[in-house]
């Protein structure tokens, strides 16, 4: 493979200097009729290269895309995504077709004389007005969205989890029976302490420390995240969640997870996803792929910053409950 | 003027030179240079990505102590990705394509002897050429150069403990950018008050070319963001050196508090962003205006809807100014703050729809001599119609939590700004190279250069698009820990094919820009039949740039084709040709256009 590269890049070199030296014994400059009609035809044949790879992305790499969103919040974004994609799709094959069209339609001849055109306030008013009205609606969807994902005031009964990020791992805290969070700072660093849980802030002694997120289905999660050092950013993709993990304040984000892992699994779309990984894991000899969420890290923080990941594995209630019950409070943990 | 009459050393001709277009030369050649490295870092860091456990040897010859065996640490692949983006978004897409075309150009197309203040415009030049020669030398520091990503946010471009890129080598990147910022500022303001002042007799602004109206707004939107940068640089030199808190605050670090209390991040976020997104149409306007120069020459036909495209670029500057929190939705900014930056940015997309259609239209039943500025200018509107469009998924905030950040960011500004600017670019320097040098370059050898470049191109950036919707972030050094992600192995290692070619692609560019230099074919006065002032200018320089009087203007910039009977595309040409000089007066009875 890699000899043949080296070969390809070889080649490529020796053709281009071969053909640079021919080529420049011509002293031609200026495109001719012939030029614009073989430049023309380019353009044809260009436009369907770039519509065959756009078709042929669109379709097949359907598969390798991140599944329905597996948070209730996160349905309104697959449809605003879904509406925003198709309307630009559809202006990005017009637009294209036009520009390589009249490349090729329009080349320069000799018999051919220019339209002298250089104003229609109609037509300027016609696409001014025209990309407005379609930008007040995405533009209204999108801002309910972003309101209804960020308002964590109305949540009823949420669960609080503190995701906690420092060069290069996640932790994370549960709220305990209080549902309340105890203070945090690195200053309280010390130790089997290591996220600075401030221990004399009486809200602490029922916290819980875990390196797995569990989270109930159905059940709104209020996280609040914490970072030690540099920025890091809590990237939960099939849940349609991230935010910044911002070292000095607490930043916040919500949502309701709707399936659990396993029937994650067993989703359609995971399972064609799944089998495409495991075949190409197969071919290398590696362990089979089982669908999970991820928390992976999003913003740039480090020599290992694309090997910082947290699982997270969705419940039933009961299931939560129970798991949460076997976790140490902060109090036994810390003496 | 015309009697001048200095003594022109070496030295004072080629290297301290005060003429514009010497200057603009200086410009582009230092652009260029620094354009290979950045690409030749590209391709370093795409076989990376392509093949991350795969021995290279020239990995190891380029990277020294910063690679085992053939493959590259993850720091210096992190500082790749760093170094790249800086050196293309400022070095070769600010200082290379603003520096060189708006010199060349401003005085030339607006009948100026030179530019307001030729010494500063020196000053501005050396400037310039120090950052770059600092900026290369933090390539050269033993822990590597700034590895914290082009964007530079704290904390982890103010500790050394978090990354070894941010000690010596952050340091000399913000000395770099500092006086890269006093040249950017020096060069605009000279810009603006050459455009303003030194306009020939007729040349109302309403005659303006639109290069020169995208010019002169560029430098407007420069002189109100660059400061902004420079501050935001200047207080992170204090948090790293002095000891200050501006931008840090709790941190524990390599098994100790650090001392800095009540800073935020979130500030320089702002702070850099306020320059960065307008950066962003500081790169790109030029280009556009490039483009609706070279379109309507080359199609023979006026630039459609003339005043709509100045209250495009107008419209787009002011709204550039406003919108910079798009890229801060989730960094933990007030949500209502979202929403306001939503709105802005969707604005954009307004001014930028009427530019892409006036070009379109601009296109429609013309005569295109598709020269290779020609068809770098269509490649241009096709790239920036396919990038501008996937701005409207990433500016709508509720969409942007979930892609931030991945590599359907990447596809998009690099298709938005990178190609499309570089387009411009390119474009400019085919369209401008007889100007520049009195010889043509090879048309044969532009048409490889643009065909493979746009296949490339979109070679590269499109199924990008679509490994950014699978979740996979970006500045990842292997994707290989994420067992997510392996199927987006092949589609990588595509992509880094394309980009190899179109890497080496540039070779046709490079070989012909050089050779063209010294055996191209000689250049007439008017090779494209423009209708500006500069091809007005004898093809050898002089200083002064006209021999005698400065012409005087009596008309826009866009009388291509103009007919005896406007209502009548099949009566005759008005003057006889399908082009008529700027300088031409109007016929008796003749409308203005």
């Amino acid at each position: 493979m890699l000899a043949l590269f080296y070969i390809f890049i070889g080649v490529a070199i020796g053709v281009s200097v071969w053909q640079i030296t021919r080529i420049m014994d011509f002293r031609s400059s200026i495109a001719n009729d012939q030029d614009n009609a073989a430049q023309g035809k380019f353009a044809i044949a260009f436009m369907a290269f770039l519509y065959a790879m756009m078709i042929y992305c669109l379709i097949f790499m359907n598969v390798i895309m991140l599944p329905e969103s597996a948070s209730y919040e996160g349905e309104h974004d697959d449809n605003l995504f879904d509406i925003t994609f198709w309307l630009i799709g559809i202006v990005q094959f017009i637009m294209q077709f036009l520009i390589f069209y009249f490349t090729f339609k329009y080349r320069g001849s000799k018999d051919r004389k220019a339209k002298f055109y250089a104003d229609s306030h109609k037509l300027e008013f016609i696409w001014t007005v025209t990309p407005a009205i379609v930008l007040v609606l995405l533009i209204g969807y999108g801002l309910w969205q972003w309101n209804n994902v960020m308002d964590l005031s109305d949540a009823e009964d949420p669960i609080v989890i503190e995701v906690y990020s420092q060069q290069f791992r996640w932790d994370a805290r549960y709220a305990g029976a209080d549902n309340t969070l105890g203070l945090g700072n690195v200053n309280f660093i010390k130790g089997i302490n290591t996220m600075g849980v401030d221990m004399s802030d009486k809200n602490s002694a029922d916290d819980k420390q875990v390196t797995e997120l569990y989270l109930p289905k159905g059940r709104k999660i209020h996280f609040k995240f914490r970072s030690q050092d540099v920025l890091h950013s809590a990237y939960m993709p099939h849940f349609r969640a991230q935010m910044n993990c911002v070292p000095g304040m607490v930043t916040e984000f919500g949502f309701t997870p709707k399936y659990t892992t396993l029937e994650m699994r067993d989703q359609p779309e995971v399972i064609e996803k799944s089998i495409g990984i495991n075949k190409i894991r197969k071919a290398k000899g590696e362990d089979p792929y089982v669908f999970d969420y991820l928390l992976l890290c999003n913003k740039i923080c480090g020599a290992s910053h694309y090997n910082m990941q947290m699982k997270i594995t969705v419940v039933e209630q009961e299931e939560y409950d129970k798991w949460l019950s076997e976790q140490p409070t902060l109090a036994e943990v810390i003496k | 003027m015309s009697e001048h009459h200095h003594k022109e050393t070496f030295v004072t001709k080629y290297i301290f030179s005060q003429d514009h277009k010497m200057i603009s030369k200086q410009f582009l050649v230092t652009g260029m240079f620094m354009g290979i490295i950045a690409v030749l870092m590209s391709m370093l860091f795409r076989l990376q990505i392509a093949w991350p456990d795969t021995s290279f040897s020239i990995v190891e010859a380029f990277l020294g102590s910063h690679q085992t065996d053939g493959i590259m640490d993850p720091d210096m692949y992190l500082a790749l990705v760093t170094i790249h983006g800086t050196i293309m978004v400022f070095f070769v897409l600010t200082a290379g394509l603003s520096g060189t075309f708006s010199n060349l150009l401003i005085p030339l197309q607006i009948g100026a002897r030179d530019m307001a203040s030729g010494f500063l415009n020196m000053v501005s030049y050396w400037l310039f050429f120090l950052s770059s020669i600092i900026m290369v030398m933090s390539l050269f520091v033993e822990a590597g150069p700034a590895a914290a990503g082009w964007t530079i946010y704290p904390p982890l471009s103010a500790l050394p403990q978090a990354i070894p890129g941010s000690g010596m080598g952050m340091t000399l990147w913000l000395v770099s950018m500092a006086i890269f910022i006093a040249s950017s500022l020096i060069g605009s303001l000279n810009y603006i008050v050459t455009v303003l002042n030194l306009r020939t007799k007729g040349m109302k602004m309403t005659r303006l070319p639109l290069t020169m109206w995208a010019f002169f707004i560029t430098a407007i939107i420069g002189v109100v963001s660059f400061p902004v940068l420079l501050s935001a640089a200047l207080l992170l030199i204090f948090d790293r050196s002095f000891g200050t808190s501006f931008y840090l605050s709790d941190i524990f670090i390599s098994g100790e508090v650090l001392h800095y209390q009540g800073g935020s991040p979130v500030l320089f976020e702002h702070l850099f962003w306020f320059l960065g997104h307008p950066e962003v149409y500081i790169v790109l306007l030029p280009a556009l205006g490039i483009t609706s120069e070279i379109i309507s020459t080359n199609a023979r036909k006026p630039i459609f809807g003339y005043r709509a495209m100045i209250g495009s670029i107008m419209a787009i500057a002011f709204l550039s100014t406003i919108v910079w929190g798009h890229h801060m939705f989730i960094s933990g900014m007030n949500p209502f703050l979202g929403s306001v930056f939503t709105f802005t940015t969707l604005l954009i997309a307004i001014p930028s729809a009427v530019k892409a259609f006036n070009y379109i239209t601009t296109l429609w039943k013309g005569n295109l001599q598709l020269n290779p500025a020609m068809l770098f200018s269509i490649g241009l509107v096709s790239t920036f119609v396919t990038g501008g469009l996937t701005g409207l998924v990433l500016g709508d905030s509720a969409l942007d939590i979930n892609i931030h950040d991945t590599y359907f960011v990447v596809a998009h500004f690099h298709l938005v700004m990178g190609v499309s600017a570089i387009f411009g670019m390119f474009a400019g320097v085919y369209h401008w190279f007889p100007k520049m040098y009195g010889r043509m370059m090879n048309k044969t050898l532009g048409y490889w250069h643009f065909w493979l470049s746009i296949i490339c191109a979109y070679g590269v950036f499109w199924p990008m698009h679509f490994i950014g919707l699978a979740g996979l972030p970006r500045r990842y050094y292997t994707n290989t820990n994420f067992p997510m992600f392996d199927d987006l192995a092949d589609i990588n290692v595509v992509i880094t094919i394309f980009a190899l070619v179109g890497g080496i692609a540039q070779i046709f560019f490079i070989a012909n820009f050089f050779i063209s230099m010294y055996r191209g074919e000689k250049a007439t006065q008017n090779p494209w039949r423009s209708n500006t002032l500069e091809w007005t200018t004898p093809v050898e320089h002089v200083h002064g740039n006209w021999p005698g009087k400065i012409p005087e203007v009596h008309r826009w910039a866009y009388d291509y084709s103009k007919r005896v009977d406007p209502n009548d595309d099949d009566s005759d040409y008005l003057h006889g040709e399908d082009f008529v000089l700027q300088t031409t007066p109007l016929l008796d009875g003749e409308e203005p256009s």
